[in-house]
């Protein structure tokens, strides 16, 4: 395709230059002025050329690039009229310098930068639960913008219509605690032990965990993303223009519904997963109904159900404050509100663990 | 309609940042009652920034704002939330709450400043639907309706309170030309009828030469306000290149300098 006459390089340009055909790449034209030291200008030849696309053009773009870098004469005659006039187009504006993104920031300088952001996202958080708990003192005095209408709606959505998943799961690790218990405990012949096990471990701990760890991912990651959607969509701006707090007619309804169905939906975690126990007590080890539940009330007391309810109710108000969060501080496009949806439940369920080894310790400390 | 001289909002050396970004600076222009202001630019100079500050969303990094002599930024809260009350606004995609429908969205405001009875509250709000021309709509989502149908039922919304101002944040965009030319002659019915002020970001110029009568022009380089006034006058006496650029659609050779 090329040949060099004197200081002319001519660059005869023929067949089909489509994208997806294979195209002769612009190395060769600059091997061939890398040899020739004597090549101070280029010209093209298009008698040949059948069809072209971009294809064409980015060869030529890069051909007038690296010339530009010899200071060498393109001429363009050669060319069909449409593609000098789109080389036209493509030069006209010199590339934006300042517009280029700089990404070599110095390594202190990133690090300084991170610890400001950081500063920025806690009092972001402090304020946030601020704004929270003068909403709930609004709700007091009668003054706080919400509709009781939102709240039940809430509390239908968190509660009655996650029983099937709480269902589902707190059953089955019952039965996972029953079948990892059972074979130690049948090494000494006390497989009724199951029933406690299953019991104190449900109801104290797993139940709650179980309950919120489920929230988080289902209800936790809906309110962030709902909240971000309508921080996306102005909707947030609209209602604070509106004169309506959206702490006060978001937030509250949703940390007021968890908060009431976490302690509820525990108590149900706990029968579905002391059930999942007893099937393994009955159907795999011949234990009879009654002296499973008998050994599983004697068994749990009053206090560690106490303990599991509580649980569940810290629970459901870190989900609800997590996602509400995550959703309010969304940026406004649709990768943040993803980001959003993540964050939450990553916030929601390290929170929830942090929560229960701080509960565990007190217990202990307290001798509960 | 009586010609009402009267500044009603005074914008006084506001200067707008995010971080340390500068948006623009020492911005200082005012608006009559009863003004159809347009505030106009090009793009990404910060035009929606100036409304988020007027309408209270975004605090100045300095200078001020006054509604009626009184400075918004120094007032305390509930006198914050009185002007708020007085301003309509309709975001630049409508904004409508989307888990309420269309009568619900405008009645949620009613519901919060007034005690009028729900029958009442949904009476007003087929009202005010109907003076969009989106009567029978009351139980329609915002994801039911077409985009002009949403701009609509946005400044149906804006309008519930009856506003002494009302702000659009590019009223025209992403609206046919028709449509658009519909909206226009509302926002004109409005000001003649309701008696309010009415402030528009904008980039449209047939729509800025057809309603507007005072306007501000910001520049994206200088980081500032380069001209001032009544958007035809401009057309005819501005001398600045850009601000004649703008508005004859960057027909630079007719500049006379």
């Amino acid at each position: 395709m090329d040949r060099s006459e004197g200081g002319l390089l001519v660059v005869r340009l023929s067949g089909l230059w489509k994208i997806g055909k294979e195209l002769p790449a612009s190395d060769e034209v600059r091997n061939e002025i890398d040899k020739n030291a004597s090549v101070s200008a280029i010209a093209f030849e298009a008698q040949g050329l059948a069809a072209w696309d971009s294809g064409l053009l980015t060869f030529l773009a890069a051909v007038i690039g690296f010339a530009a870098e010899k200071k060498i004469d393109v001429r363009q005659d050669g060319l069909p009229d449409g593609v000098q006039r789109l080389l036209r187009l493509a030069f006209a504006v010199p590339e934006h310098k300042s517009a280029a993104k700089t990404s070599g920031d110095f390594f202190l300088a990133k690090i300084g930068g991170a610890a400001v952001d950081y500063a920025k996202a806690v009092t972001n958080t402090v304020s946030f639960i601020g704004e929270i708990a003068l909403g709930f003192l609004k709700i007091f005095t009668g003054s706080a913008k919400l509709r009781w209408a939102d709240l039940f709606l809430t509390i239908q959505e968190c509660g009655p219509q996650a029983l099937p998943i709480v269902s589902l799961i707190s059953i089955l690790v019952g039965l996972i605690l029953a079948f990892v218990g059972s074979i130690q405990l049948r090494l000494f012949g006390a497989q009724i032990y199951i029933a406690d096990l299953v019991g104190i471990a449900m109801v104290r701990a797993m139940g709650a965990i179980m309950a919120g760890i489920i929230m988080a991912g289902r209800t936790g990651a809906s309110y962030a993303a709902r909240i971000g959607t309508m921080q996306v969509n102005e909707e947030i701006d609209a209602l604070r223009t509106a004169g309506i707090p959206p702490v006060e007619f978001l937030v509250l309804p949703k940390i007021i519904a968890l908060a009431l169905m976490m302690p509820l939906l525990t108590l149900y975690a706990d029968i579905m997963g002391i059930l999942g126990g007893l099937f393994v007590g009955v159907f795999g080890f011949d234990m009879g109904i009654r002296e499973y539940l008998h050994e599983t009330t004697t068994a749990v007391t009053l206090t560690n159900v106490w303990i599991g309810v509580f649980s569940g109710f810290v629970y459901g108000i870190i989900i609800a404050v997590a996602g509400c969060l995550r959703g309010m501080q969304c940026g406004r496009s649709a990768s943040a509100v993803g980001d959003a949806t993540t964050s939450a439940v990553v916030t929601s369920i390290v929170c929830i663990i942090i929560a229960t080894a701080i509960i565990t310790v007190l217990c202990n400390v307290l001798g509960i | 309609m009586g010609k009402q001289t009267e500044p009603h909002i005074v914008v006084n050396g506001l200067t707008m940042a995010y971080g340390e970004k500068l948006i623009q600076r020492d911005l200082t222009f005012s608006v009559n009652r009863g003004d159809i202001f347009i505030i106009m630019g090009g793009s990404g100079c910060g035009k929606s920034t100036l409304l988020r500050h007027l309408i209270g969303l975004q605090e100045p990094v300095a200078g001020n704002v006054n509604y009626d002599g009184k400075d918004f930024w120094r007032a305390d809260q509930d006198e914050r939330e009185r002007f708020m009350r007085s301003f309509g606004v309709l975001y630049q995609s409508g904004a409508l709450w989307s888990s309420m429908t269309l009568a619900e969205n405008i009645g949620l405001l009613l519901e919060q400043y007034t005690y009028l009875p729900a029958s009442e509250i949904r009476k007003l709000a087929s009202l005010k639907l109907a003076l969009v021309g989106l009567a029978g709509f009351e139980d329609y989502y915002p994801s039911e309706i077409s985009g002009g149908m949403k701009k609509r039922a946005g400044l149906a919304r804006a309008m519930a309170l009856d506003p002494e101002i009302l702000f659009f944040d590019e009223p025209s965009a992403g609206l046919d030309p028709i449509s658009s030319r519909l909206l226009d002659d509302l926002i004109l019915e409005l000001r003649d009828s309701l008696g309010s002020t009415i402030v528009v970001v904008s980039h449209e110029l047939a729509s800025i030469f057809s309603i507007g009568n005072n306007s501000v022009f910001l520049d994206a380089a200088t980081k500032t306000m380069i001209a001032s006034g009544d958007p035809k006058v401009l057309l005819k006496e501005c001398q600045d290149p850009t601000v004649h650029a703008f508005l004859t659609r960057g027909s630079m050779d007719k500049v006379v300098t």
